[in-house]
């Protein structure tokens, strides 16, 4: 690249100007543009969110000003990136030599990636990849920059700093990991730090830690942040302005009370009435299926009816679980011994009702999976009872298990990983009825096929096409006809909005408890989001380390939450309206390990009933088992 | 998307020239090699001393000229071709099936029946390919049928860890999993599921393999374990013309151009096949 233009610019212009960018990918003849005309500014120290869907360009966006499209095939086909340095010397950064933008990278402008192990090297240490970018480009020592680079960890709030500098990234969490990303970041003193969906990844306590973190840093060292996220209640939490972006372009710039108050473009109405807000269904004892505003042909349009799931039947339970523990052998020793085992679920009990939805909420280890799978027989459970209507599962013939897996069906959180690539999806969602010999004749299977594609709202002809040509929410639709395809009672359905983007969400939320209506299913919802739980679940129940911690009714366990991990949960989870104060919330530490050496079992709480179905682990108990 | 679009058509374009020129080449040497007893009745056996090292083009009767016993290399090529083919395809045939057998088995149900079923095809890659050839073919005697027999005995191993690795990464996928919360059992899981997704680096295994043992057939042979030196194969011409290499380049250098496009013709229909196979890239009807 030549043409280096060097523009004087008065103080109080911004940090950054993005003027008319557009981006490219592919070919000339049969470019894609991924990025078309888009121009915002960003003032110093301040932060700028910008919002959108997957495939809204957001994040090619944020790649683009750093001119890290360059190795990724993409193109800056037009506009400028204005960025002004500490020199006070204005640089477009999409016309500037590659040794100016070197040193502009890293230094001037950081970024921290959503995948925090994945941008980590795994061979080096942590102190050596935070000690390289101080050599680099501040010349330090390597001395110095390790004592530097302590600091710098002790300043995102990690323990034990020093320590930390000689770790690997493989031993630490993710959301120490994240933190060693930012402390990168932040060790030459950026003026701009792009961060893209930071916390994505991570569970909601944790990623309220990381925004608090981010958000003292920014005060302290005065760094001005593009905050990429596509989840509004971090936009809320976080951002000054907003940038909403949709199919490569600026749909509305506004800041960020503005937009929530009073959006004017049609689809970040649609995008704001998708969102699920904690509280929303405070005072209301049943889940309500509200309608969802979609994008049809440019203009805005409600689908959906309001119901009320009066769908539980109260009067014997469809499940019993009782006392049921699942360990797995982890450590062994030379000989085959076993040293340490997971205790991922530790004598649970529950039941679930015809026709309700039970969500089991919690975050990762906390056992909430391995408690779907041990009920799908996917895993073998190490003790405790389960019974299906009735009948106990331990005693069941290997016929009636088989049968069993007519009756409840599974679907995964990814629905691109859980649908076989080879096959149509035809094939895929016929599969329950052949398996299981429900239907012989191939034409009244066919039939069957078009009937489910119906009923989950694709089209006859899908059936046809492989997963590979559907976007993420048709897959996730697909899914759940093949889990309907077996006519089951009960449906666990493990993370299964949580990829999706909100709009999809909103609409496979609500397809799900129409199902749930027309059928009689019963759900067993796993999640980490408590705002997707508060609209769908008849009852709750939080898992804590294998454990619950509390089980009760929703309108119970999020109005009158009585466990102290309960109501750290619900106050991590950010709300989705920047009038709400920002509370300065102290949630520290992380889960412990569920790993526990042979023999050193861990204490299992008593539950008391605070009110009628309303049950809490006393907490004593539970400290006394942590010592 | 469009632009999607225009890139799988110029893609699968040249997916169909590959396809072409892949059945062209081995298409044509299949039949030439099918209708050689027509084409060319005694077999390219007959000498004629006094027509030795004709070289090509010069004589309307032996267009590719004659080797050192004055027989017709073009007759010897297409005849030989019956050998080598038979001997390359067979033996990679039975390779793939008893290979990925014992593949998916082991990397599948893993347990015992891995340990000792790759363990064994550790110890049998370990051992000199060469010394067990004369072994074995010292004990059961020469033929084709042996020769054959031999290869498969030979080659299942590549195809066993091939297959065992590609079944280690696909058996804890989701999509696994699923078929497992339906009810699916164990046959069809292996079967419908995991072959099919297995099936694109056998498909290039095996167009490699054909050309290694048209080759080792003729190795074989060299050392006397082959087939009846005297009938034409491309691995025996080979052998045969190197000590006329410098004096007459045309005795070795067509039945290796035979090889050589045969092999190119399977590489390419077998790199269209993998593609074939794989939905992925494809736009359906």
């Amino acid at each position: 690249m030549s043409g280096e233009t060097v523009k004087h610019v008065p103080v109080g212009e911004p940090l950054l100007s993005v003027r008319s960018l557009s981006v490219e990918f592919g070919s000339a003849e049969g470019a894609f543009r991924a990025v078309k005309n888009v121009s915002f500014d960003v003032q110093p120290g301040k932060t700028l969110a910008v919002v959108g869907e997957s495939g809204s360009g957001k994040s090619v966006t944020s790649l683009a000003i750093m001119r890290l499209t360059d190795y990724t095939g993409g193109r800056i086909s037009s506009g400028e990136v204005l960025f002004r340095p500490s020199k006070g010397q204005a640089l477009d950064l999409v016309h500037a030599a590659d040794t100016s933008l070197r040193s502009i990278r890293g230094n001037e402008i950081a970024m921290i990636f959503q995948e925090p192990m994945t941008s980590l090297n795994p061979v080096f240490t942590v102190g050596n990849q935070i000690a390289e970018t101080l050599v680099l480009h501040e010349g330090l020592s390597a001395r110095e920059a390790l004592a530097r680079a302590e600091a710098l960890l002790e300043k995102v709030r990690l323990p034990d700093a020093k320590k930390l500098l000689d770790r690997y990234p493989h031993q630490l969490s993710g959301g120490m990991r994240q933190r060693v990303m930012i402390a990168m970041a932040l060790a030459c003193n950026p003026k701009l730090l792009i961060a893209d969906e930071p916390t994505t990844a991570l569970d909601v306590t944790i990623q309220a830690q990381i925004l608090n973190i981010i958000r003292d840093l920014q005060q302290e060292m005065g760094t001005a942040v593009i905050f990429i996220t596509h989840d509004m209640g971090v936009v809320a939490e976080m951002a000054d302005d907003v940038v909403v972006m949709w199919k490569g372009e600026k749909v509305e710039e506004a800041p960020v009370r503005e937009i929530f108050a009073a959006p004017k473009h049609p689809y970040t109405r649609a995008l704001l009435s998708a969102v699920p807000r904690l509280g929303s269904m405070t005072g209301q004892p049943l889940p309500k299926r509200t309608p969802v505003i979609v994008i049809e042909d440019g203009a805005p349009k409600e689908v959906g009816e309001t119901h009320v799931q009066d769908t539980a039947d109260y009067a014997k339970p469809i499940l019993q679980v009782d006392k049921m523990t699942t360990r797995f052998d982890v450590g062994k020793t030379f000989f085959g011994r076993v040293t340490h085992r997971v205790h991922a679920v530790e004598e649970v009990s529950f039941d679930i009702y015809p026709g309700e939805t039970l969500a089991l909420v919690g975050e990762s280890g906390s056992g909430k999976s391995t408690i779907g799978r041990t009920l799908q027989q996917l895993i073998e459970p190490t003790g405790g009872t389960v019974r299906f209507d009735g009948h106990d599962m331990g005693s069941m013939s290997s016929a009636e298990r088989r049968r069993l897996k007519q009756e409840i069906q599974y679907i995964f959180q990814d629905p691109f990983a859980s649908l076989d690539p080879r096959h149509t999806i035809g094939f895929s969602v016929a599969e329950p009825i052949v398996v299981h010999n429900l239907l012989q004749d191939r034409k009244a299977i066919d039939r069957r096929v078009q009937e489910l594609l119906d009923q989950v709202g694709l089209l006859p002809q899908h059936a046809k096409r492989y997963p590979h040509e559907f976007s993420g929410g048709q897959r996730q639709r697909v899914c759940i006809a093949r889990a309907l395809a077996s006519n089951p009672k009960l449906i666990i359905a493990d993370e299964s909005v949580s990829a999706l983007d909100v709009s999809i969400q909103a609409q496979i939320v609500n397809l799900l408890m129409e199902l749930q209506q027309q059928k009689d299913l019963s759900y067993l919802f796993i999640t980490h989001d408590m705002a997707v739980v508060e609209k769908i679940s008849h009852r709750v129940a939080v898992m804590y380390l294998g454990q619950i911690v509390e089980i009760g009714t929703r309108q119970a366990v999020f109005e009158n939450p009585q466990h102290s991990y309960t109501r750290k949960l619900l106050a991590a989870v950010p709300i989705a309206d920047p009038a709400r104060e920002r509370a300065k919330r102290l949630i520290e530490g992380e889960i412990p390990s569920a790993v526990r050496p042979v023999g050193q079992e861990p204490l299992i709480h008593r539950m008391r009933e605070v009110e009628p179905g309303h049950w809490v682990a006393i907490e004593a108990d539970l400290l006394r088992g942590a010592a | 998307m469009a632009t999607v679009q225009a890139a799988r058509s110029t893609r699968w374009r040249f997916r169909s020239f590959e396809l072409i020129v892949g059945v062209l080449l081995t298409g044509g040497m299949t039949l030439a090699v099918l209708f050689s007893s027509v084409l060319f009745p005694d077999g390219g056996e007959s000498m004629d001393l006094m027509a030795r090292l004709i070289p090509p083009f010069e004589s309307p009767a032996h267009i590719l000229g004659t080797d050192p016993l004055g027989r017709d290399v073009l007759a010897r090529v297409i005849v030989g071709g019956k050998i080598s083919l038979m001997v390359g395809v067979l033996s990679v045939i039975g390779a793939v099936i008893l290979g990925t057998l014992v593949g998916l088995v082991a990397g599948y149900y893993r347990g015992v029946a891995e340990i000792l079923l790759m363990r064994f095809a550790d110890i049998q890659l370990a051992l000199p390919f060469i010394l067990i050839a004369i072994m074995f073919l010292a004990i059961l005697g020469t033929g084709i049928d042996k020769v054959i027999f031999f290869m498969i005995v030979a080659q299942w191993v590549q195809y066993a860890r091939l297959v065992r690795g590609s079944v280690l990464a696909l058996r804890d996928r989701e999509f696994i999993l699923s078929a497992r919360a339906i009810g699916v059992g164990n046959l069809r899981i292996i079967f419908q599921h995991i072959l099919p997704n297995v099936l694109g680096p056998i498909v290039i295994l095996m167009t490699l393999n054909v050309a290694n043992n048209i080759l080792l057939e003729s190795s074989l042979t060299f050392l006397g374990l082959g087939v009846d030196p005297l009938i034409p194969s491309w691995g025996g011409m080979l052998a045969d013309g190197r000590t006329y290499l410098q004096s007459a380049w045309w005795v070795s250098v067509f039945p290796g151009l035979a090889i050589m496009f045969t092999v190119l013709g399977l590489n390419l229909l077998g790199d269209w096949l993998r593609d074939y196979l794989d939905p992925t890239g494809q736009t359906s009807k």
